[in-house]
C-alpha cells in the first residue's frame, strides 16, 4: 500500500512540474507582454516595468527563477493587480469557489446516488423511465444553457431568486443548481447501470436463499458494491467542477477563482495565470491520487501494487 | 406414481417406427444471423434510437443544405432591421413589400446588427457540428492507432505507451486549451496574414487551438478503449485457433480483431461527438471559439445574455438546437451500443 | 400425516420473456422423504434448476408458477407469502449454488455472511453469532476458525468457499439442502472431499438432500433415488440401482451409453446422443425426446406419453412401455 502511494505522489508531482512548465512556455510564446495593451505608458515606463517584474531576463532565466519560488510556495506578484500577490488572491478567491463547488458535488452525490438505485429498483416501471429521460437530459444539456434558463425563469420571470453576488443564501441556490445539474444526472445513471449489474450477481440470489427481504439485501449486499463505479468517477467530478465554474462564476457574477482565471487570461497577467493553471492542476491531480488511494481501501478485492 | 389419464384411443399403427423424415419436421432451428445484420435489425427495433437518427438527419439538412437556399447570409446586417422580434418586418422590409417585392420574414428576427438570426443559428449549428465530426475524426485516428500497437505489441512498448497516457489523463484539459489558444492568437493571426492561409482568418485562432488540443489530449480516452479491446482479443480462443491453423499476423489483425473492434469503435466514436460539440460550445461560450463574425451555438448563447430579458428567443433557439443535437448524438450512441453489444442477445 | 418431506404433484412452470412464453416445467412431479438423497439428473436447460428454485420460492423475474401443488414439511409453498417464505428460506430449506466465487459477497468478510444467517432466524446476539459461525466452520472442516472469520471470499480457495456456503446453508439446521451443481466449478479431489463431507452432515443432523447435477458419477455415490429430467419434465425416476441397472427411458439408456468405461477397449468410439435440445419457446406436441429417439415411433410424435410404473418405485414415461402392456395384453387375450 505505502509503496503504491509514493509511486502515485511521484507521478502527481512529475505531472504538476510538467503542466508548470508547459504553463511557463506557452505563456512567453505570446508576443507582446503584459503592458502592451495598456495605454498611456511610455516605452520607458514599459521597460522600467518589465525590469521591476523581472520580464527582462533571458527566458531560461526566468523559468528557474520561477521554479525556485514554486518550489518554495510563492506563485509571484500579479501584474496586473498591482500591490498583490498571486497567492493572496487566490487565497481570497478560491474559498468562495470552492464553497459553491463543494456544496454542488454533496448535492450531485445525494440526488444522482438514490435516483439510479430506485431507477434500478424499479426498472421497467413508469418511474424508471422517468429518471432515465431526465438524467439523459441532464448530461445532454451544456451547463451554460442550463444556468440561463434558470436565470431566465427562477430570477427574470418570477423574480424569486437574485442574479448575481453572493450576498445571501438564496444566491447560492442557483449556481449549486447549475453546478450540479450534470453530475448528478451522470451519477444517476451509472448508479442506476452498476445497481443493475449488482441486482444480476449470485451473491444478491444467495442473500435472498438466506432470507433476507429485498429492502435488506439491497440496501447492505447491493449498494457498497453498486457505488463503487461513482466513486472512481470522483475525480473527474472534481475536474469538471473547476471547470464548470467558469460558466458559472461568469453568469451570475460570481466573485470566485474560475472567472479570475477568465480574466487573468483575458488581461494576459501571466504570473496570475500561471499561478491559478498550476495551483488548480494540483488540485485536480491530488484529487484523483486520494479517490485512487480511497478506491483501493473500499474494495478489498483490490491487490495494491 | 403421478396419475395420468389416457384418454385416447391407440392403435396398432401409432407403434410402428417413425421415419427419419417426420422426425426432422419437429425439430426447428432458430435462424441464425450474422453479426451485422442481427445489430442492424435490433438497432431499428429501437424507437428512440430511430428517432434520434431522424432528428440528427433534419439537423444536417437545417445545417448544410438549408443555408444554401436560404436568402439570408450569417454576416449579412440589413441597415434598418435591427433587433426585429421573430416574423416582425422593419419599415423598409414593409414599404418594399407594399411595393409588391417578396420579402422572406426573419423566423427568429434579428440580431442587434440586423442579421437574420435564423440562418445565424443554423450556420452555429453547422460550425458545432463539424467540430464535433472533425474533433472526433481527429481522436479516432490518434487513439485507435495508438491503442492498437500498445495493445497489440505489449511488453515495455504497452507500458510506456500507457505511462504516458496516464500522465495526459491527470492534465486538466479546459486550463491547456485556453492557455494555447491565448498563446496561438498572434501567431496565428500573423500567420492568416500570409497568402493561402486566409481561411484561417474565417475560421479563427481558436477553433484552431481547439482541434490542436484535441489532437494532443482527447484521444487517450480512445486509446485506453482499443488497447483494452485489443489485450481482450488477443487473447480470445479464436485467435489461438487461428494461429494453430496457420493464420499470419497480418491476417489475424485484419480479420479477428479489427472486425470485432468496429463494433466498440463506433460507439464510442458516435459518443465522442456529442462530447466535442460540448466542450466547443463551453469554449465559445467563454469567448475562446470561433471567430466573428462566424457564429457558434455557444458564442451565439453567449451574445444573448445581455439582452436575456428583451429577447429570451435569441437564447433559447440556440440553446435549444445544442442541446437536441448533443441529446440526439448520446441517444444514438446509447442504442448502437445496445444493439452490436452481444452480451444482451435475447 | 404427510409421508413426504417434499411432495411436488404436477407442476407448470413458464418465463414470459419478450420472444415468447418459454416452458420450462411442463408437468414436474417430485418426492421425496426425510433423510433421503434425491439426485436430479438432465442437460442444461432440462428444468432442474427451476424446479428446486421454485420450491423456494426464488423464481426468476420473469417466471411464474401456472400450476400444479407444492408441498414442504408441511408448507404449501406456491400458496405462502413473501414473508412467510422468508421465515423459511436459509432455516428449514436452504441451498447452495454452483458456483461459490459469485455467490458470495466480495465485499464483505465471510464471518459477517455467516452470522448474518444465524441472526436473521434466531435470537443470538452478535457474539453468539460469531460463536456459532466458529462452530459451523469446524463442522465443515475448516481450521483455523477464528482467523478465517475475518478474511474475505477472494483469500480463500474454491473448495474452502464451498464449504463456507454450506456452512451458510447448515446454519440454521435445515431440513432440506439443495444443493446446485455444487462441485461443478471445483476440482476432482476438491469434489471428492465436498460430497463426502455433505454425506456426513446429512448423517449428522438428519437432514435431506436434493443434489442436481448433470454428473452421473455423483450421483451414482451419493442418491438413493434419482429423477432424470428432459425438457420440463421428468421422463424416468427410480432408485439408484434401478437407474443404473435397468434404465428404461431412451433418454437415460443414452446417459448411461455415453460414459466412457474403463473396462472398454482403447480406441473404440465414444456415443453420444445425437441431435440437440427442445427448443422450449415452441415444444413439440408429442414427447420431447421423440426427435432425437432411435426408437422413436408415430405416436411418440403426436402425444405426450403417460407414465409406466416398472416397479414400485421405478416409473418412466415412454410410449415404448405402453407399447408392451398392449403387447401383453393382446397375448393375454389370445
Amino acid at each position: 500500500m505505502a509503496k503504491y502511494i509514493i509511486k502515485r505522489i511521484a507521478m502527481a508531482i512529475v505531472t504538476i512540474f510538467a503542466v508548470a512548465t508547459v504553463t511557463f512556455f506557452v505563456m512567453n510564446m505570446v508576443p507582446g507582454g503584459p503592458f502592451m495593451s495598456e495605454k498611456a505608458i511610455s516605452p520607458q515606463a514599459q521597460a522600467a516595468l518589465n525590469e521591476k517584474y523581472g520580464l527582462d531576463k533571458p527566458l531560461s532565466e526566468q523559468y528557474i527563477t520561477y521554479m525556485k519560488d514554486l518550489l518554495h510556495g510563492n506563485l509571484g506578484l500579479s501584474v496586473k493587480q498591482r500591490g498583490r500577490t498571486v497567492n493572496m488572491i487566490i487565497e481570497t478567491k478560491f474559498p468562495v469557489s470552492a464553497k459553491i463547488g463543494g456544496i454542488a458535488i454533496l448535492t450531485a452525490v445525494l440526488v444522482g446516488v438514490p435516483l439510479g438505485s430506485i431507477a434500478a429498483f424499479k426498472r421497467g416501471t413508469a418511474v424508471d423511465n422517468i429518471i432515465i429521460i431526465f438524467s439523459t437530459c441532464g448530461i445532454a444539456v451544456p451547463s451554460f444553457v442550463v444556468c440561463t434558463i434558470l436565470m431566465y425563469v427562477l430570477s427574470l420571470k418570477l423574480g424569486l431568486l437574485p442574479t448575481f453576488g453572493l450576498a445571501s443564501w438564496k444566491n447560492y441556490i442557483m449556481p449549486v443548481m447549475a453546478l450540479s445539474f450534470y453530475p448528478s444526472s451522470y451519477i444517476a445513471r451509472l448508479m442506476r447501470s452498476s445497481m443493475l449489474d449488482v441486482m444480476g450477481q449470485d451473491y444478491m440470489r444467495t442473500a435472498r436463499a438466506k432470507g433476507l427481504s429485498q429492502m435488506v439485501s439491497i440496501f447492505k449486499h447491493a449498494l457498497r458494491n453498486a457505488v463503487l463505479p461513482v466513486v472512481t468517477y470522483l475525480g473527474p467530478l472534481l475536474a469538471y467542477t473547476v471547470t464548470g465554474s467558469f460558466i458559472v462564476e461568469k453568469i451570475f457574477t460570481i466573485p470566485g477563482l474560475g472567472s479570475e482565471f477568465i480574466g487573468s487570461i483575458t488581461g494576459r497577467d501571466y504570473p496570475l495565470i500561471m499561478g491559478t493553471t498550476i495551483f488548480l492542476a494540483t488540485l485536480m491531480v491530488i484529487m484523483n491520487v486520494l479517490v485512487d488511494v480511497a478506491y483501493k481501501f473500499i474494495d478489498p478485492r483490490i491487490n495494491l501494487k | 406414481m403421478p396419475k395420468n389419464k389416457l384418454s385416447l384411443q391407440l392403435n396398432v399403427e401409432d407403434f410402428l417406427p417413425a421415419s427419419d423424415a417426420e422426425k426432422e419436421s419437429l425439430t426447428v432451428m432458430r435462424k441464425s444471423v450474422g453479426f451485422w445484420k442481427d445489430g442492424i435489425r435490433r438497432l431499428k427495433k429501437n424507437k428512440i434510437s430511430m428517432i434520434s437518427l431522424a432528428v440528427i438527419i433534419v439537423v444536417f439538412i437545417l445545417s448544410f443544405l438549408v443555408p444554401q437556399f436560404y436568402p439570408y447570409r450569417y454576416e449579412q446586417q440589413i441597415r434598418g432591421s435591427e433587433n426585429l422580434a421573430p416574423m416582425q418586418y422593419s419599415q423598409k422590409e414593409l414599404t418594399a413589400m407594399e411595393a409588391g417585392e417578396d420579402v422572406f420574414p426573419h423566423i427568429l428576427g434579428t440580431d442587434n446588427l440586423g442579421r437574420d438570426y435564423a440562418i445565424r443559428v443554423m450556420m452555429g449549428s453547422r460550425v458545432s457540428l463539424m467540430v464535433g465530426l472533425i474533433a472526433s475524426c481527429i481522436i479516432l485516428l490518434i487513439g485507435s492507432l495508438y491503442g492498437s500497437i500498445a495493445g497489440f505489441f505489449g511488453g515495455w512498448v504497452d507500458m510506456i505507451m500507457m505511462r504516458i497516457v496516464d500522465m495526459i489523463y491527470t492534465v486538466p484539459d479546459i486550463l491547456i486549451i485556453v492557455l494555447l489558444s491565448v498563446a496561438f492568437d498572434q501567431p496565428l493571426k500573423a500567420l492568416s496574414q500570409r497568402p493561402g492561409f486566409q481561411w484561417i482568418q474565417v475560421i479563427g485562432v481558436n477553433l484552431i487551438s481547439i482541434f490542436v488540443v484535441f489532437a494532443l489530449l482527447y484521444w487517450v480516452g480512445m486509446a485506453r478503449i482499443v488497447r483494452s479491446q485489443i489485450l481482450i482479443l488477443k487473447e480470445q480462443e479464436y485467435v489461438t485457433a487461428a494461429r494453430a491453423l496457420g493464420a499470419s499476423s497480418g491476417h489475424i489483425i485484419k480479420k479477428h480483431l479489427l472486425t470485432n473492434c468496429i463494433g466498440t469503435l463506433i460507439v464510442t466514436t458516435t459518443l465522442q461527438i456529442p462530447s466535442s460539440i460540448f466542450t466547443e460550445s463551453f469554449l465559445s461560450f467563454l469567448g475562446l471559439g470561433v471567430a466573428a463574425p462566424m457564429p457558434s451555438l455557444g458564442s451565439l448563447a453567449s451574445a444573448a445574455l445581455n439582452g436575456l430579458q428583451s429577447y429570451p428567443h435569441r437564447l433559447f433557439a440556440p440553446a435549444l438546437m445544442i442541446s437536441i443535437i448533443i441529446l440526439s448524438f448520446n441517444l444514438l450512441g446509447d442504442g448502437l451500443r445496445d444493439a452490436f453489444d452481444p452480451k444482451l442477445k435475447d | 400425516m404427510n409421508e413426504y418431506l417434499v411432495n411436488i404433484e404436477n407442476e407448470r412452470l413458464s418465463f414470459f420473456t419478450p420472444a415468447g412464453e418459454v416452458k420450462a416445467l411442463n408437468d414436474v412431479s417430485l418426492h421425496l422423504r426425510e433423510g433421503e438423497v434425491l439426485g436430479i439428473v438432465g442437460e442444461s436447460g432440462s428444468g432442474k434448476s427451476v424446479t428446486a428454485y421454485s420450491l423456494m420460492g426464488l423464481t426468476a423475474y420473469p417466471g411464474r408458477l401456472i400450476g400444479g401443488s407444492l408441498q414442504f414439511n408441511g408448507h404449501q409453498i406456491e400458496k405462502m407469502t413473501e414473508k412467510e417464505m422468508r421465515k423459511i428460506r436459509g432455516n428449514e430449506i436452504s441451498i447452495i449454488f454452483q458456483d461459490p466465487m459469485t455467490s458470495l459477497n466480495p465485499v464483505y468478510t465471510v464471518g459477517n455472511q455467516i452470522t448474518e444467517v444465524v441472526m436473521l432466524h434466531t435470537n443470538k446476539n452478535k457474539q453468539q453469532a460469531n460463536e456459532r459461525a466458529k462452530e459451523l466452520l469446524t463442522l465443515v472442516g475448516i481450521n483455523e476458525p477464528d482467523k478465517r472469520l475475518k478474511q474475505y471470499p477472494h483469500e480463500l480457495s474454491g473448495g474452502m468457499r464451498q464449504r463456507i456456503m454450506i456452512a451458510i446453508a447448515l446454519a440454521c439446521e435445515p431440513k432440506l439442502l439443495i444443493a446446485d451443481e455444487p462441485t461443478t466449478a471445483l476440482d476432482v479431489t476438491i469434489q471428492a472431499q465436498i460430497l463426502e463431507l455433505m454425506m456426513e452432515l446429512k448423517d449428522k443432523l438428519g437432514m435431506a438432500i436434493i443434489m442436481i447435477t448433470h454428473d452421473l458419477g455423483v450421483v451414482a455415490n451419493m442418491c438413493d433415488r434419482i429423477a432424470v429430467m428432459y425438457a420440463g419434465k421428468v421422463v424416468e425416476y427410480g432408485n439408484t440401482d434401478d437407474i443404473f441397472y435397468n434404465p428404461s427411458h431412451e433418454y437415460t439408456k443414452g446417459l448411461i451409453r455415453s460414459i466412457p468405461k474403463l473396462t472398454e477397449k482403447e480406441h473404440s468410439k465414444l456415443v453420444p446422443i445425437e441431435g440437440s435440445p427442445v427448443d422450449m419457446l415452441n415444444p413439440p406436441a408429442g414427447c420431447p425426446f421423440a426427435p432425437r429417439c432411435r426408437a422413436c415411433m408415430k405416436i411418440c410424435l403426436r402425444e405426450m406419453p403417460p407414465y409406466t410404473d416398472i416397479s414400485d418405485i421405478h416409473y418412466s414415461a415412454c410410449w415404448l412401455l405402453q407399447k408392451q402392456e398392449y403387447e401383453q395384453a393382446q397375448k393375454g387375450d389370445a
